[in-house]
């Protein structure tokens, strides 16, 4: 392949003017890549009034950011985001392009690959250079997390992929560090493509994010109802987490789709998860069996979630979350 | 109005197993189902039909058998059905599919043309807007909720923390969301008419206006290195005790553990 296309870009996403989580997680596995590849990572910041933040990207690891800065991009819409993105492309030709996997980049994404002609691999878990050739290893889940599969992209540039949120890792913020910031003139052009937003509605929650929170606890089909979900709520208050979900409560309308962990909703990797009446479903595990530790609770022996548990409680979740709340505010009210 | 459904015929991943040994899938036995995404497309095709008059045309790439989920598309009440199936299509990634079917598409009346937003085997959710992409059309991803102005389309379009209210001009293509509806049941008489009355048109390479280059295995910009099972980690410690020791045992791991 020429060594026309040099260097790694990552899409910053940035929504209302605050930096998404996974710009940052982004920047991060890139530098691993940047390293191995003896080059570096830049930035892809668009917006209106955005360019404040550039520096924050610097910060987190950017050797540069790009800027484009238009009224046009304000709000999210495939169209000029797209046309931004691929003029970016076409002129700094990068040998390879991150974006997260978010309902913004899962949108841009195939647009900017099916414009500039080249590969994309969707919802990577682990991103590689390979020593010797140093081809880009993408891998990824497929047929529901039941299989993994490393895609190759040999013949086109730049090699695209998209990585789940709370799957790569940040690097600590050093404001010391240097970094120079590109403003890239740029104008939208006309075409049938454009839409226009009517409306934004925000969904109101007081709840933390549970990819943000440290401990979850979590329940699935095994709570029986959103009202027994008040178990799990008063053990997350208990401990200091966050109620979580599998897809199965969410379906049966018990808890919020925000709340979903695994292939279908997010991906988390708390200090401490608790799984309360989940059999694990593999697209469950997908999203939960990077935790740090990992309690099972379930009256199934059998249950696959056992598998991924560093402890497995087999026995009744509505006699073991309520003794576990008392023992922990017990326990919390002694070393007060 | 003309409506185009993409559905794909996928296997119902719930119920796909690894052989442990060899790595691979084990398919045989595996149910194959219509994509629920694209069922919920189909459906919302069908309720703009109800609503205000449409034909709904479904379309598939994939091999011969796909015209299982076509015909399950015509007994649940969609107009035409075109099967888009040849040895030069197979071992198609995003690119190529979406090119195939763009250029299919291409051939047809569309003013909406609607995808799910992902497909259970593969969960990309690039080919619907990849398709609008070549067909230089707007897409709107994710939507929760349908409604047709005029020439435009209003789509309710989900975002993690929020919804935006979409417009625009036909012809546009969108991606479905399984939470858009909940998608009818086959009728007897239309299960009837849908193997008995109606046709699925079959178009092979020679039918579907597309460059060799962009079709297939060699018009795929990505190539699978190499497919293997998820390696797990090793289970940790099964406790069947009663409820006081259970509790006790997990308090002292979290001590142990510092999270307490």
């Amino acid at each position: 392949m020429s060594k026309e296309y040099q260097g790694v870009l990552t899409f910053a996403q940035q929504v209302d003017g605050e930096i998404s989580g996974v710009s940052l997680e982004l920047i991060g596995k890139a530098r691993d890549l940047a390293h191995d590849l003896n080059t570096q990572v830049t930035a892809l910041l668009l917006g209106s009034g955005v360019r404040p933040l550039a520096q924050t990207l610097v910060e987190y690891g950017a050797d540069r950011v790009i800027v484009v800065d238009d009224k046009a991009l304000a709000t999210y819409t495939t169209e000029p985001y797209t046309q931004a993105m691929t003029d970016v492309i076409n002129e700094y030709k990068p040998e390879i392009v991150l974006v997260g996997a978010t309902a913004i980049g899962r949108d841009l994404g195939p647009r900017v690959a099916g414009r500039v002609h080249t590969g994309l691999t969707a919802d990577c878990t682990k991103l590689e250079i390979e020593p010797e050739t140093h081809a880009f290893h993408m891998t990824r889940p497929a047929f529901g997390g039941n299989l993994m599969a490393t895609i190759i992209c040999p013949e086109h540039r730049p090699q695209m992929a998209t990585v789940r949120p709370g799957v790569m890792v940040r690097e600590i913020r050093d404001a010391a560090r240097q970094g120079e910031i590109v403003d890239f003139l740029w104008t939208a052009k006309e075409n049938a493509c454009y839409v226009q937003v009517e409306d934004v509605i925000k969904k109101v929650s007081k709840k933390i994010d549970i990819q943000a929170a440290k401990i979850l606890v979590a329940g699935g089909r095994g709570v029986g109802s959103g009202e027994n979900f008040q178990l799990l709520q008063d053990l997350a208050d208990a401990i200091g987490g966050e109620v979580a979900s599998s897809r199965a409560a969410v379906d049966a309308g018990w808890q919020e789709k925000d709340r979903q962990v695994g292939q279908t909703g997010k991906t988390v990797r708390p200090n401490l998860y608790f799984a309360c009446g989940i059999s694990g479903a593999i697209q469950h595990m997908a999203g939960m069996e990077e935790s740090d530790y990992i309690v099972a609770i379930n009256k199934d022996p059998d249950a696959p979630i056992f598998g991924v548990a560093d402890v497995g409680i087999v026995g009744d979740l509505f006699k073991i979350v309520p003794k576990l709340t008392e023992e922990i505010r017990a326990y919390r009210q002694q070393q007060a | 109005m003309n409506i185009v459904v993409c559905i794909k015929q996928v296997p119902d991943t719930n119920e796909v197993r690894i052989d442990p040994v060899r790595g691979t899938l084990i398919r045989e036995g595996v149910p194959t189902i219509m994509n629920p995404d694209d069922k919920a497309g189909l459906e919302a095709a069908l309720r703009l039909k109800d609503e205000m008059g449409a034909k709904v045309s479904v379309i598939s790439m994939g091999p011969m058998q796909a015209d299982l989920v076509l015909r399950e598309a015509l007994a649940m009440g969609a107009d035409e059905a075109y099967l888009v199936t040849d040895r030069a299509f197979g071992g198609a990634d995003t690119w190529a599919t979406s090119c195939t079917l763009a250029a299919a598409i291409s051939k047809m009346d569309y003013d909406l043309i609607i995808t799910g937003r992902q497909a259970i085997d593969g969960d990309t959710a690039q080919v619907g807007p990849e398709i609008a992409e070549h067909l230089q059309i707007p897409n709107i991803s994710y939507a929760e909720a349908v409604r047709v102005e005029g020439d435009e389309v209003v789509v309710k379009r989900q975002y993690e923390d929020r919804y935006h209210t979409v417009r625009a001009k036909m012809p546009a293509l969108l991606t479905a969301l399984s939470e858009l509806n909940d998608p009818r049941y086959m009728t007897p008489g239309g299960i009837f008419d849908a193997f008995r009355e109606k046709t699925v048109t079959i178009w092979t390479r020679a039918d579907v206006p597309v460059d060799d280059g962009n079709i297939g295995l060699n018009g795929s910009p990505t190539r699978v290195f190499r497919s293997f099972p998820k390696t797990v980690k090793a289970p940790g410690m099964k406790i069947e005790e009663g409820v006081d020791e259970s509790v006790q045992f997990v308090m002292d791991k979290l001590r142990e553990k510092y999270i307490l």
